[in-house]
This record gives structure tokens, sequence and C-alpha cells, in this order.
């Protein structure tokens, strides 16, 4: 791997920052939280995915570190599996909206306990384990989509019906296309094993 | 610890701190959704409601604390709601018809509580009252007009009003039932009205 260089790394945590600040700003967050595709959709993976680039710009060592103190992979992926699930509960949404305390909740849990573990996992992970968790997340992602659209009542207090549909759609429609980009990723790049990016321990 | 071990022991904790969340936070895996959430609550801890002035069909202003030592159903609508609340109001009919005559108004009484005050007026109240067999008197629809009060209300009820496209309201719709010392007891769906008055008659 190679090392980042220092005010490269200053430079996107910096940007990174902005972004959260951008994402934390009252009129953004209701702007986004109007409609329930822009929560599920858009802030949730975009805090995720503040979490997980981060992360690498900390710098090899320390993402060795992280790592060592969290036992390998699998307790983080294990970890990114609980908590990106919470937030994927209808009445996690709900609560988000009706209190403060459980917005800011979602704000440090996302990119600390989903972005920032996916990514210290990740390049340990060979294929196998990339693969159990791209496919645990898009069925999780279709399944989800198919209850929101199928659901006959409303599952959040706080969206419209035909808002829930919509969302459920646009989930259906973001797992096909991730399972087609994933598995033609498999066949065009070839499995990341012989990836001359991946770490063999330190 | 080696390496392994020390993966299987953290990958233990993870996973049982997050069942343990999980369970904590779905009400021991049955509440997935808010609306499913507030009912567990309500049997769990009965909820005192905010003291409420109310205006009814006929412009007669009254306290939501007169109906302190009668069972009181309550739902919570807006008039012009063409969907949601005319299930609401059939089933607070067939709940009505179901209540003893001697027991209605003096030991028992239904309430229709609107959350739009700009719109409904005594008069819109009195039609849809009248649209939907409610008398006015064992069977009151009202609306609370001071802005304050209503939230109050509507955030003890667990009721969330949102606008929707087309100038009317989305709801989440129940019946709730305010026991004699004026708290919250119980909340049930629309679709078992009769449920709901087989369990007001059995605690008459």
């Amino acid at each position: 791997m190679t090392a980042i260089a220092p005010d490269r790394a200053r430079i996107g945590f910096c940007a990174l920052g902005a972004l959260y600040l951008l994402l934390a700003a009252p009129p953004v967050r209701s702007w986004l939280e109007a409609t329930m595709s822009g929560h599920m959709l858009v802030q949730i993976p975009l805090l995720a995915a503040i979490g997980f680039a981060a992360c690498r710009l900390l710098g090899a060592r320390h993402q060795e570190r992280l790592l060592a103190i969290a036992g390998g992979p699998i307790p983080l992926v294990v970890m990114a599996f609980f908590a990106s699930s919470w937030w994927m509960l209808p009445r996690a949404l709900d609560d988000a909206l009706a209190h403060p305390l459980v917005e800011v909740a979602k704000f440090v849990s996302l990119p600390t306990l989903v972005g920032l573990p996916l990514a210290l996992a990740w390049r340990r992970l060979g294929i196998i384990g990339r693969g159990f968790v791209w496919t645990n997340f898009i069925s999780m992602l279709a399944v989800l989509g198919w209850l929101y659209i199928a659901a006959p009542q409303r599952l959040c207090n706080s969206y419209l019906v035909d808002q829930q549909a919509s969302a459920g759609w646009l989930m259906v429609k973001l797992a096909l296309l991730l399972f087609a980009a994933w598995l033609g990723h498999l066949f065009v790049a070839g499995p990341p094993v012989g990836n001359p990016r991946a770490v063999h321990g330190p | 610890m080696s390496a392994v071990a020390r993966s299987v022991a953290v990958t233990a904790l993870v996973t049982v701190l997050g069942s343990g969340a999980f369970w904590w936070g779905t009400d021991g895996f049955t509440a997935f959704t808010a609306e499913t959430a507030r009912r567990v609550d309500i049997l769990r801890a009965p909820r005192p409601l905010p003291a409420a002035v109310l205006e009814d069909q006929d412009g007669r202003v009254f306290n939501l604390d007169d109906y302190r030592g009668r069972l009181l159903a309550v739902e919570v609508i807006y008039t012009r709601c063409t969907t949601i609340c005319n299930s609401l109001g059939m089933a607070f009919r067939q709940i009505r018809d179901r209540v003893p005559a001697e027991a209605l108004g003096r030991d028992v009484a239904l309430l229709s509580i609107s959350f739009d005050p700009e719109r409904d007026d005594p008069a819109s109240l009195k039609a849809y009252g009248i649209a939907h067999g409610a008398d006015g008197e064992h069977w009151r629809l009202a609306r609370v007009r001071d802005a304050a009060q209503l939230r109050a209300l509507l955030e003890a009820f667990g009721v969330v009003v949102i606008a929707d496209r087309f100038g009317g309201f989305e709801h989440n719709a129940a019946i709730h039932l305010v026991g004699r010392d004026g708290r919250l007891v119980e909340i049930s769906d629309l679709d078992a009205p009769l449920q709901f008055a087989a369990k007001l008659v059995e605690t008459l």
C-alpha cells in the first residue's frame, strides 16, 4: 500500500469534514430527510461513505493498528452489519426525525460503526469475504425494497405511503444495478486476490 | 491471545452487543415500526395526557379533563379526510353501537379530535358527525384551538401528521382508549373495532 502524503491527507480530511458539516447543516438535513429516498438512499449512505473514506486517509500504520485491536476483519464486518441493519429499521428513521439525540447517534454511528469498520476490513477480505458482504448487502436492499413496495400500510409515521413505495422501487433498482456492477467487476477485473494494492499483513 | 482467538472473542462480543441492542430497540423483536412501538409502550406504561381546551361541533368549550371518571374512546381526524378517517368514523360507530345504552354518556364517551383547527370549524365538525352518525352528546367532535396544546396532545397520543401533496394530511390512525384516571391506556387497530368494543364493555 502506498502511504498517502500528509498534505493530501489533510486536504482529504478537510473535504470530508466539510461534507459532513454540510450534511449536518439544518437546511440540508431537512431537505434530505423530507423524503424517504433522500433519507435512506442519500444521507445514510453518504454518512457511511464519509467514515469509509476517512479511514483510508488514516495511513497504513494506523489502519493496521486499529485492525489488530479489533481482532481482524470478521468482527469489523459483523459490527458494520449490525449498525447498518439498525438504520434500516423503519422505527429508527422515525426516531431520528422525532428525537434530536437519536439523530446525533445516527450521524455518529454511521461513519464510525459502518463506514470505518468496513474500510478497515475490506482490504483483508478475500474474494469470498467480499462476495459475502456484497451479496448480503444487495439481498438485504432488495428484500427491504420489496417490503416497502408491498407493505399495505405506512411503515414510517413520518413519511407518506407513496414515498415509501418510491423508496422501495429505488432500492430494488439499486440492488439490481449493484448486483450487475459487482458481477461485471468480477468478470472484467478478475478476483481481487491478485490485486497489487491488497495488503498481506504488516 | 492469538489472532484467531481474539477475532472469535471480539466477534462474539460484537454479536452479543448487537443482538442486545436490537432486542432492546425493537421491544424484544416485536416492534419494528414506530407505530407498533407506541402501542407496546402504552400497554406497558399508560401515559398521562396534557390538559387541553376543546371546542365541540356546537361551539361549546370544554376540557379534556372533564371526561375524568369515564372511559373515553378517542379518534384523531380531520374532516376533509376522504380515506382513513372514514374508516375511523365507521369503526367508531360500530363501537358506539355496542356499548350498552345505559352506560353510554354515564360511563363511556366517544370523542373525535380534529388536528386541523383552521378549517375544522364547528360547522364542518357537525357535518362530519352527522355523516358518521355521531349524536353530538355521547360522541362529540371537537377541535383544539390552541396550537401548543394541540401539539402536546398529538405528541402524547403519538399521532404524527404530515401534509400530503393534495392539501390534505396523512396521519397514523387508530382508536385510543383513555382510562377513568385520564391516562391513555391502549391503542387499537382501526380494523378491529369489535374487539375494542368488547374490551370496553368488559371494563365497565
